[in-house]
């Protein structure tokens, strides 16, 4: 007996068909994958049966009785519980007090505050997930605070239990435990619904798979007889061809790292300690790691906005000794912040103000030193948009009016203009669809060919794969060496990520001189 | 430096000290409540002033004293739920609509005064709050004069500071207040309206600002005259970052602050001063301000402040 | 009810918002003057002619914009970089202060220099009282509203203090003024037997440079990119801190003129009450230009008619004079609203 049943669920935003038409059930016990790629509609629905959005037609039914639609408390009370991808935790207060959060009547009087600790280690306890009630979240790790999203999600008596993107911040061993207790969960009654786009998890963890694309159901299979390409068809509707690389043989080294250490800043990532990297010219290095450990201060490290404390970092043979964003753009090194939209664009700035952000300083954008040069900068713009195939109505549009694509390809078009000798990628491809990916990982293996030293940081190890000549995982503010990806595979990355840096010291042991 | 001495073993002083911190617990509060929900309420100088007022007119036209301090109140919500509207569902600047509302509240204030009463050489008077003699702990020595020989508002704004401890620490719509600053979609995700308990917050803390301006007409002194506030406001958003948000910190800083302060005034009675007496004036703003310094480094904001929430639009 | 952001905003739109949000004002304080028992359209026929209805009438409204017109770009260039700077008054005064220091008998040169002195030196007091509150910003991240606005309360009592101590003016009879600015440095009149002086001219010339700065140059762009998204704009290789930095001698140096013209302009000497309050409107005067250079003309023009309309309304019918205060109050509020309507749509669900 389907214990939730979606009937023909529809949403529009404005001129875009977020959800068409959708109707899916969930069986007692079962763990369904819903998979499609960014912007296929998943989150929206499973928003909607979460009762954030109103649907603009269809219905919900949970263990046969109708779901009121729109009022999240009416989804709680049927037993739906959702753990959504950005947490939705307050790092000021504890654990307990982020679990306790609408247990109890808001008139209440008093919290009762003995017995929901009691639960709750209860309910820790039965899963087998480690817990401590009186810790701040702000001093949690990410899987620790994953797990109490979870412990959160079950202390309201959830039947079913939503997951959205779980694994986009674990190791793959982190990963192995949540599935083991997700096995243990379904064991004990509950059933899941499992959003990703990872593959290789879908195949390991669900008995039947939804793919959705552009809103729409396209298939529907039992997990059994599916396998990765007949999934990644389904999700993408067409054969994917991702650009794959071809190695070159690397030229100078364009950036080193020669034991730079950074202290951990109050409020912005954890301490970076001995950091020895090479990059050279033509190469692209992965570096692959789990969100959380140090790729915040590298980031910053390498887009000029800190110092580090110890070593020295050379760009083409010299030390750096200025730390600043504009020195670094002055030398000629690329970078492509992790977050476009809060590090990379000013939203509320037309497309050509964005598009000369960097070379504001620079002659012929500027007369006198201070006055603007309007008519070079739109000429400059233009060409940049046309050359990269940045879609806009109008150069003076607000930038955040941008898709999340062309955003992309306007921020990689500014970059790769000043044909850089190193460029720091910082997950590019983060929340693109198919086409934009391809488009910009065309580019980045373009510049790679032009000569340009590439230090890729992504979270897909399917990416890291494809494009990279050497990969690196960074662990605790530290990076391993990185060796040849022919020599490697997930298994052994997955081992570093979670923490055994030297594993790839005996690779390079092992591996035929 | 003996004179200094004896003016810190005077059991006046530290009356005038409880006197003084009153309007400040409770405005140090009142704002406190509106930051944890994540709202800054600049509107706090013209809020105070305007429940100075009504409080005091009230009374004057004939009402008692208690249901003046709701009546203050009760203009304190009203704005608080302007300013609510504004920031909290509409996601307005904070600061506009904040310096907005105390522009608005002071001079609608000092309007309806002029109307109901024009003006006088002689301000007019009520009869204020009338500090109350508790049997037995009123005759103590020292502790009788410092302690418990005040006027029933100030027992109750003391009261106030356990009451607002227990509201946001230990009933679950404290935390959800709580949280709503911290990270409002996690309220959002347990079904809880963010904008409802937001603009509750506001309304509440504002309340509890005119409240705080009433007690200056109602106990401390007896009579409203323009500019009474004196800037009190702004040194209640100083003392709530000095507090941490914390209600317990609140009442210490107050307490500490209306110290200096009286100090300052009692060594201007006394002649103490070779300084001329606007330096004397000026401390207990440099005080704020240092204040203001010792803390931001180490403040934990709460995380939402200033961050309008708008359903609907995923991060 | 949702909000639905606009795709673009058409200019009209942009520039209705504001008139839209005054007339809303006049419309609510009618209320109040209902309530006093006055004709509301006969008060308000007052207020204008108070305000424009004769040449003299005029010339005290134009004379009481010009200090409103500076406070009002000190408060749109610091907010356009999100430095809440509500420090306008005590700026005010120490430019104030900085003219009666020097043209006071200090220094004695010919117009022609001494007036551009005064006002450089009032720009730099100006700038000055903003150095120690933007510097605890930078380095130290101290809020700058409660700073800003703590210290007008510092200054005041410094200058009440100097107004009765050493700046005391033994000419005049015992009350709290300094003396008078030396003839030499006083701002010629523009309209003879009026208030009307040279400041205006100064004012205008000043809303008009800062506009092609903000427009024209690299500095404008940087303040903007540093208000709209610092993080995005420190990415870029913009200077937070030296943008916030030369931001606040800007903002705190217009306000500093703000003081030049009101003592060498309109008052020829100092005193306490030199400045009613205009920092504060100033932020009022700003946001109803919704931070535009060129609007704050016309805004503070219309700020001013309130005000000085409003002391002839009050001759004329029985209203209190803080009626003014109400209608500009109100006028901020409602333009907060009004301008967020020419972004986006209200959708009633």
């Amino acid at each position: 007996m389907a214990i939730l049943r979606l009937e023909g669920i529809s949403k529009r935003f404005g001129s875009l068909l977020a959800n068409d038409a959708i109707s899916l059930s969930l069986e007692r016990g079962e763990v369904l994958a819903l998979l499609g790629e960014n912007g296929a509609g998943k989150t929206t629905l499973m928003n909607i049966l979460f009762g954030h959005y109103l649907a603009d037609s269809g219905s919900i039914e949970v263990d046969g009785q109708a779901l009121a639609p729109g009022a999240t408390s009416a989804a709680i009370a049927a037993g739906i519980g959702m753990v959504h991808q950005h947490f939705t935790l307050a790092e000021n207060l504890s654990v307990l007090d982020n679990i306790m959060l609408g247990t109890e009547s808001l008139f209440a009087w008093r919290s009762n505050r003995r017995q929901a600790r009691r639960r709750l280690l209860e309910l820790a306890g039965r899963f087998a997930m480690q817990v401590v009630p009186d810790r701040m979240v702000a001093d949690l790790s990410v899987g620790e605070r994953q797990r109490v999203e979870i412990l959160k999600v079950l202390f309201h008596d959830a039947r079913i239990l939503i997951l959205d993107e779980p694994t986009a911040v674990l190791t793959p061993q982190e990963v192995e435990q949540l599935f083991a207790t997700l096995s243990s969960m379904v064991e004990d009654g509950l059933s899941i619904i499992f959003i990703s786009h990872k593959l290789h998890e879908i195949l390991s963890i669900s008995d039947r798979v939804v793919v959705l694309r552009r809103g729409a159901v396209v298939a529907e299979t039992a997990t059994a007889d599916a396998d990765r390409h007949s999934l990644a068809e389904m999700m993408v509707g067409r054969k994917v061809t991702r650009p794959t690389v071809q190695h070159l043989p690397p030229g100078d080294v364009v950036l080193e790292f020669d034991r730079v250490g950074v202290h951990a800043r109050h409020g912005g990532g954890i301490a970076l300690a001995e950091l020895n990297l090479r990059v050279h010219a033509n190469e692209i290095i992965g570096l692959a790691g789990v969100a959380g450990n140090g790729q915040l201060s590298l980031g910053k490290l390498l887009s000029g906005l800190l110092t580090p404390d110890s070593g020295r970092l050379k760009f083409c043979g010299t030390a750096l000794q200025h730390f600043s964003p504009r020195r670094f753009i002055e030398l000629g090194i690329g970078r492509i912040p992790e977050d476009r939209q809060v590090t990379g664009v000013v939203g509320d700035m037309n497309v050509w103000e964005n598009a000369i952000s960097e070379k504001l300083r620079e002659v012929p954008f500027w007369r006198m030193r201070w006055l603007i040069d309007f008519k070079a900068c739109r000429a400059y713009t233009r060409k940049l948009l046309e050359q990269f195939d940045v879609r806009c109505r109008s150069m003076e549009i607000p930038a955040k009016q941008l898709s999340g694509g062309n955003m992309q390809k306007l921020i990689l078009a500014r970059t790769l203009e000043n044909k850089p000798k190193f460029i720091f990628a910082n997950q590019p491809v983060r929340g693109l669809d198919e086409g934009a990916i391809a488009a910009v990982h065309e580019n980045l293996l373009a510049a790679k060919r032009a000569g340009a030293g590439i230090l890729l940081v992504s979270e897909d190890l399917d990416e890291l794969f494809a494009l990279a000549d050497r990969i690196a995982v960074i662990y605790q503010g530290r990076i391993s060496d990185s060796l040849a990806v022919q020599d490697l595979n997930f298994r052994d990355i997955g081992v570093m990520m979670a923490g055994d840096l030297g594993h790839a010291r005996n690779l390079t042991a092992d591996a035929p001189a | 430096m003996m004179d200094l001495l004896d003016l810190l073993i005077g059991a006046g002083f530290w009356a005038a000290t409880l006197r003084i911190a009153c309007p400040l617990i409770l405005g140090t509060l009142g704002e406190l409540i509106c930051e944890r929900a994540g709202v800054l309420n600049l509107g706090i100088e013209g809020i105070m002033s305007f429940g100075a007022m009504a409080g005091w007119m009230w009374v004057f036209q004939g009402g008692d004293l208690w249901t003046g301090l709701l009546f203050a109140a009760m203009t304190g919500a009203l704005f608080g739920l302007l300013h609510s509207v504004l920031v909290v569902h509409l996601g307005l600047s904070q600061h506009v609509s904040g310096i907005g509302i105390t522009m608005l509240a002071s001079a609608l204030g000092f309007f309806i005064f002029r109307m109901l009463l024009p003006a006088s050489s002689t301000p007019p008077k009520i009869t204020p709050f009338q500090p109350v003699q508790i049997p037995l702990l009123s005759d103590l020595p020292f502790l009788g004069e410092a302690l418990f020989r005040h006027t029933p508002a100030t027992y109750c704004i003391l009261l106030s500071v356990p009451v607002v401890m227990y509201l946001l620490y230990r009933t679950p719509l404290g935390l959800a207040i709580r949280m709503a600053g911290e990270n409002p979609m996690a309220v959002e995700a347990q079904g809880i309206n963010v904008l409802t308990i937001r603009t509750l917050a506001v309304m509440t803390g504002s309340a509890l600002m005119a409240m705080a301006g009433a007690y200056l007409t109602m106990s401390a002194f007896d009579a409203f005259y323009f500019g009474m506030i004196n800037g009190r406001g702004w040194i209640c958003i100083a003392l709530v970052i000095f507090a941490s948000w914390r209600p317990g910190r609140a009442l210490l800083g107050a307490l500490l602050f209306a110290g200096l302060d009286a100090l300052q005034v009692r060594a201007q009675q006394l002649g103490i001063s070779v300084i001329p007496y606007q330096f004397f004036l000026m401390l207990p703003y440099i005080i704020s301000i240092a204040a203001l310094i010792l803390m931001s480094g180490k403040a934990r904001y709460p995380q939402a402040l200033l961050a309008p929430f708008r359903r609907g639009e995923r991060n | 009810m949702r909000l639905e952001a606009r795709e673009n905003t058409p200019l009209w739109l942009i520039l209705l918002a504001p008139a839209l949000a005054v007339l809303a004002a006049l419309v609510l304080a009618s209320g109040l003057i209902v309530w006093t028992g006055e004709p509301v359209l006969k008060a308000y026929g007052f207020l204008f002619n108070g305000a424009f209805g004769s040449r003299f009438a005029l010339s005290e409204t134009l004379a009481r914009a010009t200090p409103l017109m500076l406070t009002g770009l000190a408060a749109a260039v610091a907010f356009r970089a999100r430095f809440w700077n509500i420090g306008g008054e005590g700026q005010l005064y120490c430019g104030a202060l900085a003219a009666t220091w020097l043209g006071t008998g200090l220094v004695d040169l010919s117009p022609a220099l001494m007036i551009p002195l005064l006002f450089l030196a009032g720009a730099l007091a100006g700038g000055l009282a903003l150095l120690v509150p933007v510097l605890l910003k930078t380095r130290l991240k101290v809020d700058e509203v409660v700073t800003t606005l703590l210290l007008n309360f510092v200054i005041l009592l410094f200058v009440n203090y100097l107004l009765e101590g050493p700046l005391k003016d033994p000419m005049s009879l015992g009350w709290p003024q300094a003396a008078p600015i030396i003839d030499n440095g006083l701002l010629p009149k523009l309209l003879p037997r009026t208030r009307l002086h040279a400041g205006f001219i100064v004012a205008l010339v000043s809303a008009t440079l800062v506009w092609l700065l903000m427009r024209y140059t690299v500095w404008g762009y940087e303040i903007r990119a540093v208000g709209l998204n610092p993080q995005a704009a420190a990415f870029a290789g913009i200077h937070i801190n030296w943008t916030v930095l030369r931001v606040a001698l800007l903002s705190g140096g217009l306000a500093g003129f703000a003081g030049i013209t009101e003592v060498a302009g309109l008052k020829g000497y100092l005193t306490l009450d030199l400045s009613p309050g205009f920092g504060y409107a100033g932020i009022a005067v700003a946001m109803l230009a919704n931070l535009h250079p060129l609007g704050v003309i016309a805004s503070a023009i219309f700020l001013a008619g309130i005000y000085v309309g409003a002391d002839s309304m009050s001759r004329g019918v029985n209203i209190p004079t803080y009626i003014a205060d109400i209608i500009v109050a109100t006028s901020v509020l409602a333009v907060l609203v009004s301008l967020m309507l020419t972004h986006y749509r209200v959708r009633l669900r």
